[in-house]
């Protein structure tokens, strides 16, 4: 883990997901203003003294919006991706474990979901399940589960056949042990890895969702909403839509950047 | 690479492709109201709903229609626009040809830049260059399509700027000029993205090859640099730039949803949100086949480039 302090994408990251983590569990009690609250002599305004970040087409705080609002779009990232990750590495690791005709099955049926690209799959599912927040954390998590299968799968594949696993076979271990006592662990890492850069993608389709009105709903401060709804005032006041824009990219850097360099701290080949 | 390869590969693109109508007609009966309450709307009687269902088939076990309409896309049928009144083939055609024009644009201008910037970054490591181009890359692959979209429109288009058209669609036979102004602005977001990732993984696939002990050999044996990096590490670090390109096409289909809403071109994705929308069935069913066909097929010939590209790969 030293590599890992020493790495700059990876420091870059972690004090991305501190300040991103500061303002999900502080933010709704540090914020200056009511994120619902007009203030109709201010609006459209640029940063001042008054309001940090300036106020939106209502008069709105955008900082306080900002603040109240990171809770709803990172949890739903993470939330999405924790869902996929627990449903893809069963199937993953039932495929890889038990193998033949269940595992070609499965295979094939993954690779047919993966063959959408997953912001289609997403608007699909969205739309059979009707418009929410809840709907598009369900159908985020469902589009992502296939591709989290198909990396827990081909990682157990690889270790089943190291050394130790055969040493554990050889001392007569039970299936059971096997799996949960070594495969399992030394699985985990890159599902670990997969999954951070996951949450980057899951915000920012999330965000998407919010823009074509198919996920959060007014007057949610969820941040992609934030871009929509400020969208035709964006020629009068840019300040409005590049900062709930700028929020969401840093949030995504972040876990991109972190997952990064989780990746090279996991994999000592990879040493750049 | 044989004859037999290549019949199990397009063996398995069609059998992704059964899977993906298998999945696509699943989800489509399980949307809420059938193809009678869209054409009679929500305030239709009982009896109507009934009637016309009958005659639409829709009472039917689910296989039964499955097959029937599987039958039908395989005889070039798709059906008709529930909202639209027009053959599904035509509207679909015609939007695929215009989504095309912008996909290929923007494929072609970000291959063209980003591979030489990874192969800057890995030949410069660890210099200006490579930080520059390392956060564009970051930057770059975490700004959705749409703050991408809204940041540019502000900028080049709005009353700062002014240079460029906001949205709309002019065909390239129509007036070229005209087509590369509406054009810009759509490739340039869906670029934006894809040219970060694929410079990234160029810079580390490059980084590797560099690292490798055949470029130290060619070194130790007194090898030009120029030619080291033009007939040892290029053509080995294409391969991978490559199946990298081929994965971004999946993120480009998904792109073009959003670019297209935005920018107003008529395309597939705009579509697509249209018929989403109005619960177009037989519209979204056939746009969700044709881009799962179109990444699978591009996956397929990125595996024959590959295997072209790269002699050690065998098939």
């Amino acid at each position: 883990m030293s590599d890992f302090a020493r790495h700059p994408a990876g420091v870059a990251g972690a004090i991305l997901l501190t300040i991103i983590a500061l303002a999900v569990v502080f933010g709704p009690l540090v914020a200056p203003y009511d994120p619902q609250a007009f203030h109709t002599t201010v609006r459209l305004q640029g940063p001042s003294a008054d309001h940090w970040l300036g106020t939106d087409q209502f008069g709105r705080d955008l900082l306080s919006r900002l603040l109240f609002g990171a809770r709803s779009t990172i949890a739903f990232g993470v939330g999405a991706t924790m869902i996929s990750v627990i449903a893809g590495s069963l199937i993953g690791v039932t495929a890889g474990v038990v193998g033949g005709w269940i595992d070609s099955v499965i295979m094939r049926g993954l690779d047919g979901m993966l063959a959408v690209p997953d912001l289609l799959f997403v608007l699909l599912i969205v739309t059979m399940l009707g418009g929410g927040t809840g709907e598009a954390m369900l159908a985020v998590s469902i589009a992502f589960t296939p591709g989290m299968a198909r990396i827990s799968r081909s990682s157990v594949l690889s270790i089943r056949t190291r050394e130790y696993v055969l040493a554990a076979v050889a001392r007569g271990e039970s299936q059971r042990y096997i799996i949960l006592s070594e495969v399992i662990p030394n699985a985990i890492g890159p599902i670990i890895v997969e999954g951070t850069i996951r949450v980057s993608f899951a915000i920012m389709i999330g965000a998407t969702l919010g823009f074509l009105g198919m996920g959060a709903q007014p007057p949610s401060t969820e941040w992609g909403l934030m871009v929509s709804e400020a969208r035709q005032f964006m020629y009068r006041s840019p300040w409005v839509v590049a900062v709930p824009g700028l929020a969401i990219a840093v949030a995504a850097m972040g876990f991109n950047l972190f997952g990064d360099a989780l990746r090279d701290a996991f994999d000592p080949r990879r040493s750049r | 690479m044989s004859l037999g390869y290549l019949t199990r590969r397009l063996f398995s693109v069609l059998l992704v492709l059964v899977i993906v109508s298998f999945a696509v007609f699943a989800i489509t009966m399980i949307l809420p109201g059938n193809a009678a309450v869209m054409i009679l709307g929500e305030y239709a009687t009982e009896d109507q709903l009934l009637a016309l269902a009958e005659v639409l088939g829709l009472n039917r076990p689910w296989y039964i229609q499955y097959f029937e309409w599987a039958g039908n896309i395989l005889q070039a049928d798709w059906g008709m626009s529930l909202r639209l009144s027009l053959p599904v083939g035509e509207v679909v055609g015609d939007a695929f040809w215009n989504s095309a024009s912008l996909a290929v644009t923007a494929l072609v201008t970000v291959i063209i830049i980003a591979i030489p910037l990874g192969i800057l970054a890995a030949l410069y490591r660890g210099s200006k260059v490579d930080l520059g181009i390392g956060l564009f890359a970051y930057v770059g692959t975490a700004m959705p399509e749409f703050v991408t979209a809204t940041l540019l429109l502000v900028f080049l288009a709005g009353s700062a700027g002014g240079y460029l058209p906001a949205g709309g669609f002019i065909a390239p036979n129509e007036s070229f000029p005209g087509f590369v102004s509406h054009v810009i602005l759509p490739a340039g977001t869906l670029g934006l993205i894809l040219m970060a990732h694929i410079a990234r993984q160029v810079r580390s696939e490059m980084s590797d090859v560099l690292a490798s002990d055949y470029i130290r050999a060619a070194r130790l044996k007194g090898l030009r640099e120029r030619t080291v990096i033009r007939r040892h590490a290029l053509p080995n670090s294409l391969a991978p730039a490559v199946a990298v390109i081929s994965l971004d096409i999946g993120y480009l289909l998904g792109g073009i949803i959003v670019v297209e809403e935005i920018f107003a071109w008529p395309g597939l994705g705009r579509l697509l949100i249209y018929a989403l929308e109005n619960r177009d069935l037989p519209v979204i069913q056939a746009i969700t086949l044709l881009l799962a066909a179109v990444y699978a097929l591009s996956n397929l010939f990125s595996d024959l480039a590959i295997a072209a590209l790269d002699p050690r790969v065998r098939y």
